[in-house]
């Protein structure tokens, strides 16, 4: 697949379709990936990869992108085609200044879960259907998908691109993915279970903001967190309602909006399943409003925005049977 | 810091009853930014508002707060009192210790305990305040009428009369709408046509008033005193001016077979038509959907014979585009279809007719030249069954579930008609409730029953099934007596239920107007506000807003032209200074704010902005109209970014409010 | 002298929509129909004017409780504002609830302006609520304390 993409990536660089490539480039270890624009063909031939760690989702960085002069190519794993949509529906990138490829995804890894499987001197990674093939300076291993994958990718959402202006390789389906089963987990316990759950994992957060920096929901020109005057900007994180009201905030700030990449938790330093907050939001906007994903398509109403005269009464939450 | 002067009232004992005054003024005395706190009897008082206003001039106040009865009450009072003494108004806040303090609190101390805070509270809020304009927008001296049937005619003419400017847009090739098309009215039974058609000749006539007919409205923007609105002009390839309205073209046209709308089509009419003899303006129109020579160029017959040169076959749509102060909607109605309804057989038997096609039946200019026919086969009906409430009143899904008001009235007309006339014929109505209130209306009814002897039967009708030959079976309950009734009748007159024009759900989409869940345009208040609009510089009119018999429709119109002139006679419109207002820095032009804003206030621009770097970069920004924002603050939970704040209760000032409550000692 | 134990007397702020609900608490003013004096009210024009925000900074600065009062669904002044603040607190709410504060701390109801006799028995029945849960300790900031 990497070799496919680079050629048509120079293809397009060339016949000058586009002037730039976003893609993704290996940082000091071949696992460290990072989000990268290429100018010319030589840079490509440097530096671009695509492989089992190419988990970042591109779509964010866009914004940006979009507004420099020329077109950009930009290769959209199926989850990212989701947040692609939703920032067009928000008009956050232009569309015009894009050329969009699709690509399949077979689910992610990352150093750390190959790591914690006792793999280290990771040199190089490949795959098949069910195994991550890892090269490493004591020889190749093979692991388990179903062992190794992110979090995220053990429930993906969508093997299916929603948005490309062309497609490598073949398109998938929707998938029916249990994600919601941990959220529904929580919502089985007490009320106090659930405070003991989140406190410990909450009092994790060093208020690094990596998962506001990553989300392609957050392209706020200016954060509330970053503004004075907002009234919850930015303070480390003294005591626990720090972490409660950030996070709290962050989620409904997201919620209807938030395409569930799940790129928060995969960021987070400290492993706080960020994204269990988000899906909460959208479990209970599937529930109470009807099925929506946010995404699937440009220029949906998002249900924040939106509202029915059936709507539910507030009060459901103290009616919801068991808690 | 702003400097802050507290006035606590007594209002008498009202609040010093159960609120320690001078320990308010006291303690809030302390606050920050305060540099005079006083208590008085009565600050609404002559005397009270002197002591305010002596105090802003003495101290310079910047800031004043009121601890006194709900700001519902007498903040107007405050604010003209503090702006004649050069303060902006909107530098003042009210604390409420009356209403919601000392008339609920027995104790005294925590009375007093309370007002402190709330004090705290509109202290906190008021060093935030920052002095608001009220703005001022012009008002275009022109109003748009959209729909020509009564309730339009009705508002132009009053608009008119007024001296104002006034366009019609009409979708049919005339105006008159329903009321054309029904014989007698209600209780009177003037002729519909008699008090009708004047009116549109005289709107025809007016000078202030303009006719668009055979029109639609295409785009509206604006806002309250300043719409511009497009209107398209669609083809009916006859020159307006150059017709006369002979009529010749009509009579020589080939293509006959064309069905009759203006009689339901119970009647032919041909391609090149003019809808009835007193249509206004009358003038041909050519119905492309038949016309040979716009099909395929065969024909022209009309363009010979027409002796003002006024048939032209290559007109296009036109787009008009005017600007008008305030618009009417006057959409009006029309009779549910029937076709879902099959227990009462419409579709199975030209003998099932409805009630507007009863009106045809008997009116002079109808398909039988008045006389009473059955469709089917032309002969004189013996018995005649009225069936009401078909489709109204009905939570089946199939119908609607409101009342259509007009039904029992029009059908005791029917009845009580039929019999006059014919007083050898059987006339049945079934009925759920016969609701007659209205000047004469219940006499009215009763003189069918007492004395034109109609069989009012309270009951449904279960079924109508048309006969081989010829009759039609009723069978259906009577509730009174507790039995089936089983009738062979010869013509059964449905009164189908009524509900808004197809054009008016786009239309309140185009105009952010407001709608119920049936379609009928809301009102900004059910009893006070009951021809306007939510959406300002909407006006309501006739049976859009709900069903209406004619007095009614008539009565309405007159209201919206009342309340279209009090706004037309003014030159400039104050505006609410308490708006939402972006921060362009700050905003995504992401869109949520726009989609809810119930008034289509917020739009986007792209702005240049200049860089930290020198560069420029275009975004697309919102930006609000404070001529039309009411000041919701929907927009600003929706904005992710907080570049939405509403003045007057921003953020921060109700944050301050907040911390002030929370933070008591 | 002993330590007296005082009372615990909750903090609850009532954010309610100028046109209904501050007209109701209005109302049952002027009817002279009693409620704890924990309540105090901070107007805004329509119920979709509270931000999440605003909630949660009560909280943080101490508020045992947080209720929003609005016009009855279908009679907003702006005519849809209680719509969209409808699904923003339930949502909330769920929140709240799903990182396990107490749900009942929060509270929206619809209160016509005719309506001062509902406002003031809401009112009594959140404040008894409020109490009988005690101090807010999962959501105070405890630097707001001092």
């Amino acid at each position: 697949m990497q070799g496919m993409m680079l050629n048509r990536a120079k293809e397009l660089l060339s016949d000058g379709t586009v002037n730039r490539v976003l893609g993704w480039q290996a940082g000091e270890f071949v696992y460290d990936i990072t989000p990268a624009v290429f100018e010319t063909e030589e840079e490509l031939d440097a530096g671009f990869v695509y492989n089992g760690f190419c988990g970042n989702n591109l779509s964010k960085y866009l914004v940006k992108e979009t507004l420099k002069d020329g077109k950009i190519l930009v290769f959209l794993k199926p989850c990212d085609t989701y947040s692609f949509n939703q920032l067009l529906t928000e008009h956050r990138i232009d569309r015009e200044k894009i050329c969009a490829i699709g690509i399949p995804c077979d689910g992610k890894t990352s150093g750390e879960m190959l790591k914690a499987k006792g793999i280290s001197g990771i040199t190089g990674i490949s795959e098949d259907a069910d195994n991550f093939v890892v090269d490493t300076i004591y020889g190749q291993t093979t692991v388990a998908k179903a062992d190794a994958l992110e979090e995220r990718c053990k429930t993906c959402k969508s093997k299916k691109h929603v948005a490309y202006d062309e497609l490598l390789g073949e398109d998938g389906e929707i998938l029916d993915s249990h994600r919601f089963d941990m959220v529904a987990k929580l919502e089985a316990m007490t009320p106090d279970e659930r405070f003991a759950f989140w406190r410990e994992q909450l009092s994790k957060c060093i208020r690094c903001n990596a998962c506001r920096n990553v989300c392609p929901a957050c392209t706020c020109e200016q954060c509330v967190f970053d503004n004075p005057k907002s009234g919850i900007a930015q303070k480390a994180a003294a005591d626990s309602f720090e972490e409660n009201m950030f996070h709290i905030i962050r989620a409904f700030h997201v919620a209807g909006r938030c395409t569930d990449c799940g790129e928060c938790s995969r960021v987070c330093p400290q492993n706080i399943p960020l994204h269990l907050l988000n899906r909460k939001f959208i479990k209970d906007i599937n529930e109470l409003y009807g099925d929506y994903q946010a995404g699937a398509e440009v220029g949906t109403r998002a249900p924040l925005t939106n509202y029915t005269q059936e709507d539910v009464e507030p009060s459901i939450v103290y009616h919801r049977e068991g808690k | 810091m702003q400097k802050i002067g507290v006035f606590v009232c007594w209002c008498g004992s009202n609040i010093a009853q159960t609120v320690d005054v001078q320990a308010v003024s006291d303690a809030l005395a302390k606050e920050p930014g305060v540099v005079y706190s006083t208590n008085y009897q009565y600050m609404c008082s002559e005397a009270g508002q002197n002591l305010i206003k002596d105090a802003v001039k003495e101290y310079g106040l910047t800031g004043v707060v009121i601890c006194s009865c709900s700001p519902r009450m007498h903040e107007a009072t405050f604010r003209k009192a503090v702006a004649s003494v050069g303060l902006n108004p909107y530098m003042l806040e009210v604390a409420n210790i009356r209403e919601q303090c000392s008339w609920i609190h027995k104790d005294k101390e925590v009375g007093t305990e309370k007002a402190i805070i709330l004090g705290r509270a509109a202290i906190a809020k008021v060093q935030l305040n920052a002095p608001l304009q009220a703005g001022e927008s012009p008002v275009v001296k022109r109003a748009l009428v959209i729909g020509g049937g009564i309730a339009g005619i009705q508002t132009a003419l009053d608009i008119a009369e007024a001296g104002f400017e006034v366009d019609i847009v009409e979708k049919n090739p005339t105006i008159g709408g329903k009321m054309t098309q029904i014989d007698k009215t209600f209780p009177t039974l003037d002729c519909a046509a008699c008090i009708l058609t004047p009116k549109m000749v005289d709107c025809a006539q007016n000078e202030k008033i303009h006719i668009y007919s055979y029109s639609e409205l295409k785009e509206v923007k604006g806002f309250v005193g300043n719409f511009s609105v497009k209107i398209n002009k669609k083809a009916r390839y006859v020159d307006e001016n150059k017709c006369t309205g002979c009529g010749e073209c009509t009579t020589k046209c080939p293509m006959k077979n064309v069905p009759n709308e203006f009689n339901l089509g119970m009647d032919n009419r041909r391609a090149i038509y003019i809808p009835f003899a007193q249509a206004v303006p009358k003038v041909a129109t050519i119905d492309p959907n038949y016309c040979n020579m716009l099909k395929n160029g065969k024909c022209g017959l009309c363009a010979k014979v027409c002796g003002a040169g006024a048939i032209d076959y290559k007109q296009q749509d036109q787009v008009i585009e005017e600007k008008y102060g305030a618009i009417v909607v006057a959409t009006g109605y029309n009779p549910i279809k029937l076709d879902k309804f099959d227990e009462f057989g419409y579709s199975l038997s030209k003998d099932v007719i409805t009630s507007l096609e009863f009106e045809r039946l008997t009116n002079a200019a109808g398909p039988t030249s008045g006389t009473l026919l059955r469709p089917s086969d032309g002969k004189h009906p013996h018995t005649i069954v009225f069936v009401q409430c078909v489709g109204s009143r009905d939570t089946s899904g199939c119908g609607k579930p409101y009342c259509s008001k007009i039904c029992c009235m029009y059908t005791a007309k029917h009845a009580m008609l039929t019999r006059e006339k014919y007083p050898d014929t059987d006339v049945y109505v079934f009925y759920i409730d016969v609701r007659s209130p209205g000047k004469n209306y219940d006499e009215f009814y009763r003189r069918a029953v007492e004395q034109y002897g109609v069989h009012y039967i309270k009951g449904m009708v279960g079924k109508v099934a048309p006969r081989a030959d010829g009759k039609i079976m009723v069978q259906a309950s009577d509730l009174l007596a507790n039995e089936q009734l089983h009738i062979e009748a010869d013509l059964v007159v449905l009164a189908a239920a009524i509900e808004p024009d197809k054009s008016a759900r786009p239309l309140a989409t185009m105009l952010t107007a407001s709608m119920d869940t049936n379609d009928f345009f809301t009102e900004a208040h059910a009893k006070l506000r009951p021809v306007e609009s939510p959406t300002a510089g909407i006006f309501l009119s006739g049976a859009c807003q709900g069903p209406k018999d004619i007095p009614d429709t008539v009565s309405q119109a007159s209201a919206a032209a009342a309340k279209v002139i009090g706004l037309l006679v003014k030159d400039k419109l104050t505006t609410n200074p308490c708006v939402a207002q972006s921060n362009e820095l700050m905003c995504n032009g992401c869109s949520s704010c726009e989609k809810v804003c119930p008034y289509g206030a917020i739009t986007y621009i792209d702005k240049e902005f200049r860089m930290p770097d020198r560069t420029t970069r275009i975004r697309r920004v919102a930006s609000v109209n404070p001529a039309v924002c009411q000041g919701c603050g929907a927009c600003t939970v929706a904005c992710p970014s907080g570049a939405m704040d509403l003045k007057g209760f921003s953020n921060s000032q109700i944050m301050a409010e907040v911390d002030a409550i929370c933070q008591m000692k | 002298m002993p330590n007296e134990v005082k009372a615990f007397k909750p903090k609850i702020v009532a954010f309610c929509c100028n046109w209904c609900s501050y007209a109701g608490a209005d109302l049952a003013g002027t009817n002279r129909l009693a409620y704890p004096a924990d309540v105090k009210i901070i107007r805004v024009p329509c119920s979709c004017r509270v931000n999440p925000m605003f909630i949660l900074r009560a909280f943080q600065r101490g508020a045992d409780g947080v209720i929003l009062c609005g016009c009855h669904p279908g009679d907003c002044h702006y005519t849809t504002g209680n719509y969209y603040a409808r699904r923003r607190m339930t949502l909330l709410f769920s929140m709240l609830d799903f990182l396990g504060i107490e749900k009942e701390r929060t509270r929206v109801e619809w209160v016509s302006a005719a309506e001062g006799a509902k406002f003031a028995a809401t009112m009594n029945d959140f404040v008894a609520t409020v109490t009988a849960l005690g101090e807010n300790k999962r959501l105070e900031d405890l630097r707001c304390k001092e």
